[in-house]
């Protein structure tokens, strides 16, 4: 490992090194400075993309590819893969690629809404027990280690057996799986805008009379805006296991619908004779996931100003 | 330091007993053991229906605050926590389970922490090198992977290895064979053996990952520190301050991860359960949602959060110990 002992110049005069045309002194705005040190990742980049192909898979698949979710291929049972059907079909004869790219967009509409409802709740929670302080915040800090005594797990299950069934009954699993994925996230949001309150343009905004809700959105989330994003991101994956551990034991999405987690739990039943129907869902399930961690690693390192992962840009 | 202690402690039971209490309501709410009485074939009468669900405090017709009493009284005054709608003391069946999932879990859990936090230390020695790289993307793969689908996989593999070897190698329903077993010396040691690769392969996989990215995090942050840069400077040898100055250092928070979860290994790893069949506390828990056993329900519950608060102190108390800059008096 090298040492670095240059301290006195300022990164972004380094940017020379890039564009050996332009001169030296030229500076960069954050926006350029992120995105140089985020196209440096190549895994980030990767991510990026085949997320993106995966939405967009999601999105549209249904009309380009042959069969339908819930169509039978009547007397194609248990066939391994073949032209027609590229992932093989099921014990009913539903074609596995349809059925794992139906599975894929449930997933993604549940990752992305647990990962955004959870991220906003953990910024207001966060910064407004930090900022405000007192009781409200020791009521706040109680709430969060009291929600994270209790095992998710068994209680989501036991509300979703309980709940309501039908074809909106994944809402709820959404609304339950990002009311326990919050906590964790807002104890960072806290600490951090700990440090942002004692600033002086927000003592200025304050005497200037602004009202807290206003100050908070205004002055201190956008100042923890770059935690958030990672933090939206890396929720993405964990909502998709949580979704899909929940499934596996047949406490998320319920049946005719279906999810990345009810087609792996399916699957699991027959590996023995027919494993392309785990291993289709299974595997687009991993690769989701590492390319949303491999994502929001990119983020981070691109965003934090302190880290060198990203090289210097 | 005492003083903090208790404290903290006092704080923990009564967030417990809350947080319990939470879980019971829910439960008796949400779950509905009269629905497994009317189903049956031949139909029960309703008063003795009433009856059984009388005797496991469960009926949904009797208050919910009178249910609550008695539930407290029971679990205060004479720790019993209960039957399930079935009878059957949910207390001995929990005991039961915790040393069957103990058993699971511990073997795994150790390697996984020892390589994970050995793979973290030297892919972080190694950062950017080949070995660093190849390590770094294989744990990206199987921090991604569920442990259902890493059991799956591992069950497809032996699988075919058995077919291969030509005799049972690894054995994946249960602790351990239910027949009669063949007639050599410690054959009953072996067949356990037998039965406890494959999950302890899982589960050390699984705590490898996490293990290898959160140490090799740490490790990089005190190889770049000053005093590792120092002690370099002043000619110290090379392995001598990675050992010494940078992994010492980089130890203090894994200790506390390892303190926390020393605590939960009682829990158990329910996905691990349900793939190889074993009858732990996971397992217990799914199958108590699904069977409308409220008693049971809320038992694990209480019991899972008792070892998160253990498994909370023995951390507090661990960075006390390891963590010089830590002073609580």
């Amino acid at each position: 490992m090298s040492i670095d002992f240059r301290t006195n110049e300022e990164p972004e005069a380094l940017s020379g090194f890039e564009h050996p045309v332009a001169a030296t002194t030229k500076r960069l705005t954050r926006g350029q400075l992120i995105r140089r040190r985020f196209f440096r990742n190549r895994g980030a980049v990767v991510g990026l993309i085949i997320i993106g192909v995966l939405v967009l898979l999601a999105l549209f698949g249904q009309y380009l590819l042959p069969w339908k979710f819930d169509q039978r291929d009547l007397g194609q049972y248990y066939k391994p893969p073949s032209p027609q059907h590229p992932f093989g079909t099921t014990q009913a004869g539903f074609d596995v690629l349809s059925r794992t790219v139906r599975g894929l967009g449930k997933s993604l509409i549940i990752g992305f809404m647990v990962a955004i409802i959870q991220t906003t709740l953990a910024a207001l929670i966060g910064s407004s027990a930090a900022y405000i302080g007192g009781w409200y915040e020791k009521a706040w800090l109680w709430v969060i280690d009291l929600m994270l005594v209790l095992p998710s797990f068994f209680l989501i299950a036991i509300v979703s057996q309980g709940g309501p069934k039908g074809n909106y009954a994944w809402l709820l699993l959404v609304v339950l799986l990002a009311a326990f994925g919050w906590q964790l996230s807002a104890r960072v949001v806290r600490s951090l805008s700990m440090s942002v309150k004692e600033r002086e343009y927000v003592a200025a905004a304050r005497f200037m009379g602004l009202s807290t809700p206003r100050l908070l959105v205004r002055h201190i989330i956008p100042n923890i805006a770059s935690m958030l994003i990672v933090d939206v991101c890396l929720g993405v994956g964990y909502a998709i296991l949580g979704e899909a551990g929940l499934s596996y034991f047949g406490y998320g999405v319920q049946a005719p619908d279906t999810s990345l987690g009810t087609l792996i739990s399916e699957g699991a039943q027959s590996t023995t004779i027919a494993p392309w129907i785990f291993l289709a869902p299974a595997s687009v399930l991993v690769l989701l996931v590492m390319c949303v961690n491999a994502l929001g690693d990119g983020l981070r390192d691109a965003l934090d100003p302190t880290s060198l992962s990203g090289g210097q840009a | 330091m005492v003083k903090y202690l208790l404290l903290r402690i006092a704080n923990y039971a009564l967030l417990l007993f809350i947080a319990v209490s939470l879980a019971w309501v829910l439960a008796q709410t949400q779950l509905h053991p009269r629905q497994l009485f009317e189903v049956r074939t031949p139909p029960l009468d309703p008063k003795s229906i009433e009856n059984i669900l009388r005797a496991a405090n469960v009926s949904d017709h009797v208050p919910l605050w009178d249910r609550y009493t008695t539930w407290l009284r029971g679990v205060f005054l004479h720790w019993d926590w209960g039957t399930s709608p079935g009878g059957g003391d949910v207390g001995d069946e929990i005991g039961r389970r915790i040393w069957v999932s103990f058993r699971l879990v511990t073997i795994g859990w150790l390697l996984g922490t020892v390589i994970g936090v050995a793979l973290g230390a030297w892919s972080a020695v190694r950062q950017y090198r080949i070995s660093d790289r190849v390590i770094t993307a294989l744990v990206l793969i199987l921090v991604a992977t569920p442990s259902y689908v890493t059991g799956e996989v591992s069950k497809m593999v032996a699988t075919v290895i058995n077919k291969q070897v030509g005799f049972q190698m690894f054995l994946f329903l249960g602790e351990k064979s239910t027949g009669t077993l063949p007639n050599y010396p410690l054959a009953d040691v072996v067949d356990r053996i037998q039965h406890m690769v494959l999950p302890t392969l899982v589960l050390t996989l699984l705590g490898l990952a996490g293990l290898q990215r959160l140490q090799r995090g740490l490790m990089l942050d005190a190889l770049g520190s000053d005093f590792v840069r120092t002690a370099r400077a002043k000619g110290l040898r090379e392995n001598k301050a990675v050992m010494k100055h940078a992994l010492r250092t980089a130890l203090i928070p894994t200790g506390t991860y390892f303190a926390f979860q020393a605590a939960t290994l009682f829990v158990g790893a329910t996905y691990t359960e349900r793939i190889f069949a074993f009858q732990g506390m996971g397992i217990y828990g799914v199958d108590t949602i699904s069977k409308q056993n409220i008693n049971g329900v809320v038992a694990v519950t209480a019991f899972g959060g008792l070892c998160y608060l253990v498994g909370a102190i023995l951390a507090d108390l661990m960075v006390a110990f390891l963590d010089p800059r830590v002073r609580l008096s």
